[in-house]
């Protein structure tokens, strides 16, 4: 059976473990030949500069060759060529396909149409399981461990899907606790409040960030997404909503980490950029030896 | 007056001699149940009334389809629109027995994504649902993740 990644919930646990100890493994040694004489293509149906770039230096430093677009633009959905054929056609030509788009269960699809195995690179606001993976590998290695974490997550709770996905994976590890801090709009949806509650883990809500931070290990701030929302008037009163600058981490945890899918708008004060705290940079070069790792292990290399 | 003269007066539709009588039906969801049956595309003979007085429902419709008997998983798919609806299967003009419909587990091509953003309402795909609760309706799009409630349910 192939083995696709398209929800962070289709990985176990052991294999959430895998991925952790190969992307250490990918850290040491970047530069391994395993996709040598193997093609991946990379269809960006919608741009993603920095996921893309990820993607395309974790395949490279395998020794794959890339083909593919990145942008809708170039590809022949312009044409009005349905997502169905493209995967039919692309599938026959490479032996991997990571794919990002804009509408939502897209990757699911993909993949049941699929023979070589799909990669979810983001399906709108539905999942982006490898940020997930590399957020958790980011965690492991500023922490030695996934247990016992107490998450601040920060933001736009409602509408971010790495805040989601990050909850559902983070669950499965020892006696973590989760604070939402978020305004009354964008507040953690009930469906995830109501999963930690059947698991048993402990979560508050806030709609104060400053005062409270002192007790987190991992503080994730999110970008309140403008092109989430209908009204441009509800998006003024939320955007600058939480900044997050040096002066509120005096009195922080010392291992405390600023984690962030990137890219950042306002969330984040540059001032915070020189804090050994500041971990958001590190975290997308965590991003690559994760990917190799996922792709390595979906291709059955390791 | 006879008992039987009762139940001819009562008789809105006529008896079958062999095949199902589907009761209980909400009369607004009537053509709807056709469709998901595909009692349109049948060649038996098929008579059904609506607009008829219900205790339960206030009105209801009914719908008897001659020598045709559902399996359970076809009966089910109607679980969704007509909840309360009860199966008499006829031979030779009496019920030989009774059965009410359940919803099932899955639920595929009958229910559209509420999701405008997903990607079951933009290609031709048929839509899969799996029931996370039967109580209060909520259906979990396979391929969006996002949940459909019970108000928010559109048939194709």
């Amino acid at each position: 059976m192939k083995k696709d990644l398209i929800s962070i919930t289709d990985y176990s646990k052991d294999e959430y473990l895998k991925i952790m100890k190969l992307a250490a493994e990918f850290e040491e040694n970047p530069n391994q030949e395993l996709l040598k004489g193997k093609v991946v293509a990379s269809l960006f149906f919608e741009p993603s500069t920095r996921t893309r770039l990820s993607f395309e230096t974790a395949i490279s430093r395998l020794g794959g060759r890339i083909v593919g677009f990145a942008d809708p633009g170039s590809s022949s959905a312009t044409k009005g060529e349905t997502l169905h054929d493209t995967i039919k056609m692309v599938s026959n030509y490479a032996d991997l396909i990571v794919m990002r788009h804009p509408l939502e269960g897209a990757a699911r699809y993909a993949a049941e149409i699929s023979p070589v195995p799909v990669i979810n690179a983001g399906d709108g606001a539905n999942q982006h399981p490898t940020q997930t993976l590399l957020d958790m590998y980011s965690i492991l290695k500023t922490q030695g461990t996934l247990d016992n974490m107490n998450i601040f997550m920060v933001g736009d709770l409602k509408f971010g899907r790495t805040v989601h996905s990050l909850l559902m994976a983070m669950s499965e590890f020892g006696n973590p606790i989760f604070n939402f801090i978020a305004p009354e709009e964008l507040q953690m949806p009930k469906v995830y409040k109501l999963f930690l509650k059947e698991k048993g883990i402990r979560f508050f809500e806030h709609t104060e960030f400053t005062n409270i931070i002192s007790e987190a290990d991992i503080i994730y701030m999110t970008r309140v997404q403008k092109e989430r929302f209908s009204d441009p008037i509800e998006y003024e009163k939320v955007k600058n909503i939480y900044i997050l600058n040096n002066a509120m981490l005096k009195n922080t945890k010392p291992n405390v980490k600023i984690l962030h899918p990137l890219p950042r708008v306002n969330e984040i004060h540059t001032d915070v950029d020189s804090n050994e705290k500041a971990y958001y940079f590190t975290q997308a070069l965590n991003g690559v030896f994760t990917r190799e790792a996922i792709i390595a292990h979906t291709m059955n290399l390791k | 007056m006879s008992n039987d003269m009762k139940k001819k007066l009562k008789l809105k539709v006529s008896a079958i001699k062999d095949g199902t009588v589907i009761d209980h039906i909400p009369a607004k969801n009537l053509f709807t149940v056709i469709t998901i049956l595909g009692l349109d595309k049948i060649e038996n003979q098929i008579t059904f009334g609506t607009n008829l007085d219900s205790g339960k429902l206030g009105t209801k419709a009914i719908i008897k389809v001659s020598d045709k008997f559902f399996e359970n998983d076809e009966i089910n798919k109607i679980a969704l629109i007509a909840p309360h609806a009860k199966l008499n299967i006829i031979r030779d003009y009496e019920v030989v027995e009774k059965k009410i419909v359940k919803i099932p587990e899955v639920i595929k091509g009958i229910v559209k994504c509420f999701n405008p953003k997903c990607i079951t309402n933009h290609e031709k795909i048929s839509t899969c649902f799996s029931v996370i609760s039967k109580e209060s309706l909520e259906l979990k799009c396979k391929y969006c993740e996002k949940i459909t409630s019970q108000d928010q349910i559109k048939m194709y």
